[in-house]
């Protein structure tokens, strides 16, 4: 069972990554009786979404009058028109169902009187097509949302005998080079430091975001874009990877999350002169605007001198007026993160707080079952097959430019659940045989393996990215500049070279985390071009992309899905769908708040 | 600030060492995390878990000082000049602070961590009222970090045997949804002089757990319930 000396494990399915999109896949996979493998590089319950906190969206309507329709309009609107009609119908007519289904597995949603789960207001969502009533739609568990339901879907997995590959990370995709469908993955055992080639009749790509690009983030050490650095790696494009989201409350100096849930329950941000500045620039929903919206208000305040602090660098958060009840009942994850981070109890002083990367809304290119897509021949969207992908380093697109406050955890649970549909379909009308393995796979893992354990010196991976970061945050951030895009190019592309010629001292076979963040380092490197290049060339302000010399929506020539190669750097486009499944086109209009 | 950190690599140690590090902290250094991040960049062979970085994903607990804490949310204004970080105790270790967890994770899974509700589910989600819901509170937080168990000297004993505090917070937080239908069974599977009655209210669980929970709380509950079962 092996090729030269890389030993082959298989299955019928393989999920990278045990986030809540991995796990809510494997959870239909387990369920078919196929033999699946979840990888991980932590343990599940360390996956990111633990980190989630505000809700999940679902029109439920529990508390407010509410329908799928009114939830696909905030969603289009929200994804300031570059979000794919298809798709966000396809979310939205399914969310009532995930959510009740995570309801049944046991997540410990907060409750209403009336025993129903408990919804809160959430930016950007509204009741009757964008009128100025919010609309009460995201279901929460406290301000611990993502924990609560990354640890549900966890149990359900032990439950349905769900195999784990814990502390694996995949290196590559392999791929026949025949038709191109992907037939397995290399992956590294982290505990033996030994490379396998684990064959699978599809594989789904689960591996979350990538925020660790910038220097100030919201994300987790492991958010390094793996899976958009294996796609990149084996010749398939990225897609509107310029569209990265900063969240308007990260804590300032720390950049640790604050949840959105906080202005849902009443809180507002407030200027050094003490003013509700969000009224000037969005006049009905205020501080409820969408995240692009509110991210752009903050730092307009900031530059033009209106920030707080000695150094007029942040804005304040204020939440004291809910009382001690609401934020102990509400929001105590909130009240434990601004006591550790912020050092202020916000029972009675605001918590300091600056826009902070968030959210990747680009990503693999795939239609609303998983699958993946990438131009050949005379289609722009044809299906790799064998390939899939779901949650945040996906691009379905749903979230289009700019993603909405508790879509995020809803678009996990659906298209996790669609994709794992969709691999059972594919896999049961697939002979059941193996693909015979191309006789080179595995080797570009292993060259890449070589070349580090070989190297006796070289760029220190520490400072390569601590670089990367940097000049992502200076030159790609919430307001963009074209001299600084263009600069930021070249230095990005300076940077990649860098990557290939880092060094590690560690060379030991166990647990060797030095050469794990030595491979992470590639894929945030992939992460971190495609967003720049991607930003460069799209002369337009839409959703999370805002240029200073081309500050309107260019409809007439942008609203167009940019999609990003490796090799050379190369750009292509392909139309937005604008046609929904069976309503009527939601049609762009200026976007007010 | 100086920093005792315990190391040894299979690979190349013949017996573990401590391993001094001196680290110059910047103003953004809040948290033990950032100092151990700081240690690795002089050091990459330095091997830790950690992720989240905020509290919530429960990767780096260690014995810190002597006891067990998350590095990402220890302070370290609230630390001495000198701290000594060593791997969680009572567990195989597999590298430097890295521990091997299967133990842990295999008394988390004994107790059926999942609702069991065999009833056809309604239509849309099943009801529960908010005081219902507030049984949950203090049990769902839990981040599965290990700081409790391994700080427990009956799981030193019997990880094997003993559920742990870990499992038994887990256990009761099933036991008191309204929504799990498995409660007989639960007690069934606890009822045994290792399983719970372990469990000698020594509480260094309470002592150390990073998110305020109260694992000797739950054990009192469900040993409650096994008298009023036996009633």
């Amino acid at each position: 069972m092996s090729t030269g000396k890389l030993a082959v494990r298989r299955f019928d399915a393989i999920v990278v990554g045990a986030g809540g999109s991995g796990m809510r896949a494997a959870l239909e996979l387990s369920r078919a009786n196929l033999r699946v493998a979840v990888l991980s590089k932590v343990f599940p319950t360390r996956s990111h979404t633990v980190a989630a906190q505000g809700g999940i969206a679902a029109p439920l309507a529990n508390s407010t009058e509410d329908n799928w329709h009114w939830h696909m309009y905030d969603t289009v609107k929200g994804a300031d028109y570059l979000g794919d009609q298809d798709a966000i119908e396809y979310m939205c007519r399914r969310a009532v169902e995930v959510v009740v289904e995570l309801e049944h597995m046991g997540m410990p949603f907060d409750r209403l009187e009336n025993g129903k789960i408990y919804q809160r207001p959430f930016g950007g969502h509204t009741q009757d097509y964008g009128s100025n009533k919010m609309a009460m739609r995201a279901c929460a568990a406290a301000d611990r949302t993502g924990h609560a339901m990354l640890h549900t879907l966890y149990q359900q997995n032990v439950r349905a005998n769900t195999q784990f590959l814990v502390e694996w990370m995949a290196l590559d995709l392999v791929r026949d080079p025949q038709d191109g469908a992907v037939v397995g993955v290399t992956a590294l055992e982290m505990e033996t430091g030994e490379l396998f080639l684990l064959q699978a009749r599809s594989v789904l790509l689960a591996t979350g975001g990538a925020g660790r690009i910038y220097f100030s983030s919201t994300n987790a050490f492991i958010n390094t874009g793996d899976g958009l650095g294996m796609t990149a790696r084996a010749g398939l494009p990225l897609q509107d990877m310029e569209f990265f989201q900063f969240h308007p409350t990260g804590v300032y100096g720390a950049g640790v999350l604050i949840t959105e849930g906080v202005r849902g329950e009443g809180g507002y941000l407030l200027n050094k002169a003490g003013e509700r500045f969000m009224e000037r620039y969005a006049p009905n929903a205020k501080d409820l605007a969408s995240r692009d919206v509110v991210s752009r208000a903050m730092t307009t305040e900031i530059k033009e001198g209106r920030g707080c602090g000695p150094d007029a660098d942040h804005v304040l958060l204020k939440l004291d007026h809910l009382g001690p009840e609401v934020i102990m009942q509400r929001l105590p994850g909130i009240r434990e993160i601004a006591i550790k981070f912020a050092n202020v109890d916000p029972i009675r002083d605001p918590i300091p707080v600056v826009p902070t990367v968030h959210y990747q809304m680009g990503g693999i290119p795939t239609n609303f079952m998983g699958q993946v897509v990438a131009p050949e021949g005379n289609s722009k969207e044809a299906i790799v097959p064998g390939l899939y992908a779901a949650g945040e380093c996906a691009c379905v697109s749903v979230h289009g430019a700019n993603r909405l406050g508790t879509n995020s955890l809803l678009d996990l649970l659906v298209f996790g659940k669609s994709s794992g549909e969709q691999m059972i379909k594919d896999m049961l009308s697939l002979p059941r045989a193996q693909r015979n393995l191309p006789k080179d796979a595995g080797e570009n893992t292993r060259a890449r393996l070589a070349r580090l354990d070989a190297a006796a010196s070289g760029e220190r991976v520490p400072e390569v990215l601590n670089d990367l970061r940097r000049t992502m945050q200076a030159h790609c951030g919430v307001f963009r500049f074209p001299d600084d895009l263009v600069q930021g190019v070249s230095k990005i592309k300076v940077i990649a070279e860098r990557a290939g010629r880092t060094f590690i001292s560690d060379k030991s076979k166990v647990f060797n985390t030095a050469r794990v963040e030595a491979l992470e380092l590639e894929n945030l490197v992939e992460t971190a071009l495609a967003t720049i290049v991607s930003a460069e060339a799209r002369k337009e302000s839409r959703g999370a992309q805002s240029r200073d010399d081309f500050p309107e929506r260019d409809d007439q020539n942008w609203m167009k899905h940019t999609l990003w190669y490796k090799e050379g750097n190369r750009l292509d486009y392909k139309p937005v769908h604008l046609r929904p499944l069976s309503v009527e086109t939601m049609e762009p209009k200026v976007r007010t708040y | 600030m100086k920093l005792s950190i315990y190391r040894y690599d299979p690979d190349k140690d013949a017996k573990p060492y401590m391993q001094d590090y001196e680290v110059t902290l910047d103003h953004g250094d809040r948290m033990l995390l950032d100092a151990l991040v700081k240690a690795k960049a002089q050091d990459d062979t330095l091997a830790f878990r950690r992720s989240c970085r905020e509290g919530v994903c429960g990767s780096d607990a260690f014995n810190v000082n002597g006891k067990n804490r998350l590095a990402c949310i220890t302070k370290l204004a609230e630390l001495p000049e000198h701290v000594t970080v060593r791997p969680l105790p009572g567990l195989p270790v597999i590298r430097d602070l890295i521990v091997d967890m299967t133990q842990f994770f295999k008394q988390y899974h004994s107790i059926k961590p999942y609702v069991i509700n065999d009833e056809p589910p309604p239509e849309r989600e099943r009801l529960q009222s908010p005081q219902e819901r507030d049984e949950l509170n203090g049990l769902y937080e839990c981040i599965l970090c290990a700081c409790c168990s391994t700080a427990c000297p009956s799981f030193w004993w019997n990880p094997d045997k003993f559920v742990g505090p870990a499992g038994l917070l887990q256990a009761y937080r099933f036991l008191a949804d309204t929504r799990d239908q498995a409660t007989s069974e639960r007690l069934d599977n606890l009822e045994d002089p290792y399983r719970l009655f372990r469990c000698h209210t020594i509480m260094n669980c309470v002592d150390v757990c990073p998110k305020g929970l109260n694992p000797a709380k739950a054990i009192n509950n469900i040993k409650e319930m096994l008298v009023k079962r036996a009633v």
